[in-house]
């Protein structure tokens, strides 16, 4: 039996870098000005998915990913990187989900991969920062979970040790499987491209994307079947559709404000040793110090 | 997030020159491979995506990685520890991400496990990672070895060394010796045959070895006892696992401080003959180091890129009387020229690497199959051109590296004095460029073949009748003029039909033949894109410029004048 990992991720904004058209007058994010890239966290969740594979020849790597349809180009970026193959969750009924739809159309898609052992993700996507979906698709899952992991030192056949990231420290803990874990960005990078797999997975598409190419691909795709990238839809996964879109996600945004940082008032201080006391009684009275 | 490739329009408008169409067709058998291999292209325009990408992959990887390591490398070097070389730490880093990205062994055939580029994308992948440190460029450059011992090593060396190179081997070619630099005719280290095994020992020192602990080198030995000459010396290769050779001792260097230039002393070490005896510096070590020239070629112009950023991006911040510098006439014609000068020796870079590229191609087919007349005869002519134009592009493109390099340290003042800056470092790094592979004398005793035997004349007549659009038509006929001035010039030289007068003018002539071919090649990319008009409108100015010059100077000597330079 193989040790199948499922990679959930998702292509986001590029948030990093933001120019003044980044956000639309009624505050929410303008999507086309900003380059779309593959999650960080995600990123960092594939490489210690791959560092499983590296190490277990039996190891599997499937990358989940849900959004529109350009959103193949992450299943594309991931198998570049290692992953064996991958599938985009796409319908128009998912627009407007919030974390809550999202992760009962994840939970649905992640049990048509049934038998797995972990479903690994980022720890929040850069759009967002929710940090919502991974803990909730395993609640859906009704597997346990562990969340900050930065460092997997061991992998047998019944468990699995993870290196949390904590705010003071680093926690370990060995967990059984199956298993859902959320991966911090103090994880290592992810590595590179390999040159051989983006030759070999370049043509890789999903049937929608082969309907807009000029060029005839039935051939090669009947050779190099691995070429096809599923589409899941709705359908696919028999999701109950009230549980979907706007409808399924109870999360109602009431209003977004822009807030424009300004610089706070500001105190001199000069190296007295009176005004270095008044700083030590400042600092102790708001407990920042002692 | 930087990426080195993807932030230089100038590398993607030579990867698609119309030329590549031959290059790929012959390089990728027509398309055939892709029947035994998955990653192997559909057609030239799957072929060029490919390029592309794997490109952007070493960009990103020389932005994100090789670059913001080059300040610690310099500073930390390689150390010998235990008869062992190892790297600084951000060495390694670099190494072993390329090496797992499998980028190692590019040009090499799918069979033994490369990517089989043609010379262009790979000489490109050199420029890249050159720009973000030049010294690692030299790890990264040697697996041109892989290249040479495919081209003449039996099946067995072939099938046992290649594939090693993607899986991460590193190479040395071990030529030179303390008293065989320029002249490796005189190298001493002996190499003998054990009869019974078919093994052979090598015996003797190396000296300045770059990368000399590396997993495969070749080396260049003395096989025949009792000889002197180039006659007598053979090409072997050596395994690092034999661990039969002292590491003396590591070079402290001017610059390219994280390439590790080493002093080797081989102690009866086991190696295998590639191809003949005899054979191994006429016809062996000449193709190596055309390969390795090529490769100080791109690494030049890798430094130059680094360079003229470094100064503009200074330029434009540095404030001085009020306004950026940048804005001072001083400023901005150096700081043009830079540009200019680097868009030419690019040019010259990418069209050398093209016509190397075919005769390859060539070359390697007729191992397959016998060629077509015409093929031969094309072949032919290419080689030609690559024999001219390698040492051409090693001299201009070494030399305006350093004045590059020079004036963008000019350009930071006093600051690029001071180690706060990589400009200092550039500078530093440049410097070895115009000696090694060939110092820029010899260049131009190779070159001087190319004026001597018209091969130069008859690649500017070529040149020179490609028609180009009416607007660019008035640097045509200034590079026309050119032509002929260098043509008369040449002639008026050989008539005196004294040797050592026309080695005395052998550089101004070859630079003269080499100003107008940059020329016209920029004025090729001017006609292909608007973006080169400008580049190719100052560098004829200055070209035409410098070889009136040249000619002044000519024009005033005579071979009794050469006494005068004999007395100091």
């Amino acid at each position: 039996m193989s040790f199948r990992i499922i990679v959930l991720a998702k292509q986001v904004p590029d948030t990093r870098n933001v120019g003044k058209d980044a956000m639309k007058a009624d505050g929410t994010v303008n999507r086309a000005a900003l380059p779309a890239i593959f999650n960080p966290e995600d990123l960092n969740a594939l490489e210690l998915a791959l560092r499983i594979k590296d190490q277990r020849k039996d190891c599997e790597v499937i990358v989940l990913t849900m959004g529109p349809f350009r959103a193949a180009e992450i299943v594309r970026e991931a198998m570049y990187r290692g992953a064996d193959r991958g599938y985009l969750i796409t319908d128009r009924k998912f627009a407007g989900s919030d974390t809550l739809a999202t992760s009962y159309a994840i939970s649905l898609a992640v049990k048509k991969l049934e038998p797995y052992n972990l479903v690994i993700s980022g720890r929040q996507a850069i759009d967002g920062d929710t940090a919502q979906v991974g803990p909730q698709t395993a609640e859906k899952l009704n597997i346990p979970q562990v969340t900050y992991a930065e460092e997997i030192p061991e992998v047998t056949d019944t468990h699995i040790v993870i290196k949390r990231r904590l705010e003071l420290g680093i926690e370990t803990v060995k967990a059984p499987m199956p298993l859902a874990i959320t991966v911090h960005s103090s994880a290592p990078d992810c590595r590179q491209r390999v040159a051989k797999l983006l030759m070999k997975y370049k043509h890789a598409r999903t049937v929608t994307e082969l309907q807009n190419e000029t060029k005839d691909y039935t051939e090669l795709y009947n050779q190099r079947p691995y070429l096809q990238i599923d589409e899941w839809t709705v359908d696919d996964l028999h999701a109950d559709v009230e549980m979907l879109g706007l409808s399924g996600s109870p999360t109602k945004v009431k209003k977004i404000e822009n807030v424009v940082f300004a610089h706070k008032d500001s105190k001199v201080m000069t190296s007295s040793d009176e005004d270095i006391n008044n700083l030590m009684k400042d600092l102790i009275e708001s407990h920042v110090i002692g | 997030m930087a990426n080195f490739y993807n932030d230089n329009e100038n590398l993607k408008f030579h990867l698609t020159h119309p030329l590549m169409e031959k290059i790929v067709k012959l390089k990728e058998k027509n398309y055939t491979e892709m029947e035994h291999h998955d990653y192997a292209p559909l057609d030239l325009e799957d072929a060029l995506d490919s390029y592309d990408k794997v490109l952007e992959i070493i960009g990103e990887i020389s932005g994100d990685i090789v670059g913001p390591n080059a300040e610690s490398v310099d500073h930390d070097g390689p150390q010998l520890i235990d008869n062992e070389v190892i790297y600084a730490k951000g060495t390694q880093e670099n190494y072993d991400a390329l090496v797992k990205a499998g980028l190692i062994g590019m040009s090499l055939p799918r069979e033994y496990g490369g990517l089989n580029f043609p010379i262009v994308p790979y000489v490109m992948s050199g420029e890249i990672v050159s720009r973000a440190d030049a010294g690692f460029a030299n790890i990264w450059g040697l697996q041109d070895c892989a290249e040479t011992i495919h081209e003449f090593g039996s099946e067995e060396i072939k099938n046992e060394y290649l594939p090693r190179f993607n899986k991460g081997a590193t190479a040395a070619m071990d030529l030179t010796e303390p008293d065989a630099g320029s002249d490796l005719q005189a190298v001493q280290l002996k190499a003998t045959l054990d009869q019974q095994t078919g093994i052979w020992y090598l015996d003797g020192v190396k000296r300045f070895i770059t990368n000399g602990d590396a997993d495969i080198s070749l080396v260049l030995a003395r096989s025949e006892a009792n000889t002197s000459d180039a006659r007598g010396l053979s090409l072997f290769v050596y395994d690092r696992t034999h661990r039969a050779v002292k590491i003396r001792r590591i070079e402290n260097k001017l610059g390219i401080k994280g390439s590790p230039t080493c002093e080797l002393v081989f102690k009866n070490a086991p190696a295998k003959l590639i191809g003949d005896t005899k054979l191994g510096l006429i016809k062996y070590v000449m193709s190596l180091m055309n390969s390795a020239r090529l490769g100080v070629g791109a690494q030049s112009v890798g430094i130059a890129e680094a360079a003229w950023r470094e100064a503009l991006k200074y330029a434009q911040e540095r404030e001085q009387f009020g306004k950026a510098i940048i804005r001072y006439p001083a400023v901005y014609e150096m700081i043009t020229n830079m540009k200019v000068k680097t868009d030419a020796i690019r040019t010259l870079l990418y069209e050398t690497a093209r016509f190397v590229d075919i005769y390859k191609a060539y070359t390697f087919a007729g191992h397959d199959r016998k060629l077509e007349q015409s093929e031969r005869e094309e072949s032919k002519y290419y080689l030609k051109l690559a024999d001219v134009f390698t040492p051409l592009l090693k001299l201009f493109s070494s030399e305006y590296c350093n004045q590059i390099a020079y004036d963008a340290l000019q350009i930071h003042g006093g600051t690029g004095y001071m180690k706060d800056f990589p400009v200092e470092r550039i500078f530093r790094d440049a410097r070895i460029t115009t000696i090694y592979e060939g110092t820029s004398q010899l260049q131009v005793v190779a070159a001087i073949r190319g004026v001597g035997n018209g091969a130069y004349l008859k690649a500017l007549q070529a040149y020179g009748a490609i028609e180009v659009k009416p607007e660019l038509q008035y640097m045509k006929s200034v590079l026309g003029k050119m032509t002929e001035q260098f043509g008369k010039t040449a002639e008026k030289v050989n008539e005196f039909e004294d040797n050592e007068y026309l080695d005395f003018h052998a550089r101004r002539l070859v630079e003269m033949a080499g100003n107008t071919i940059m020329g016209y090649l920029l004025l090729h990319d001017a006609n292909r894109s608007d973006v080169y008009t400008k580049s190719a409108d100052i560098f004829i100015r200055m070209a035409r410029a410098e070889n009136i010059a040249k000619v002044g100077f000519i024009n005033q000597s005579h071979p009794k004048d050469l006494g005068a330079y004999k007395q100091v």
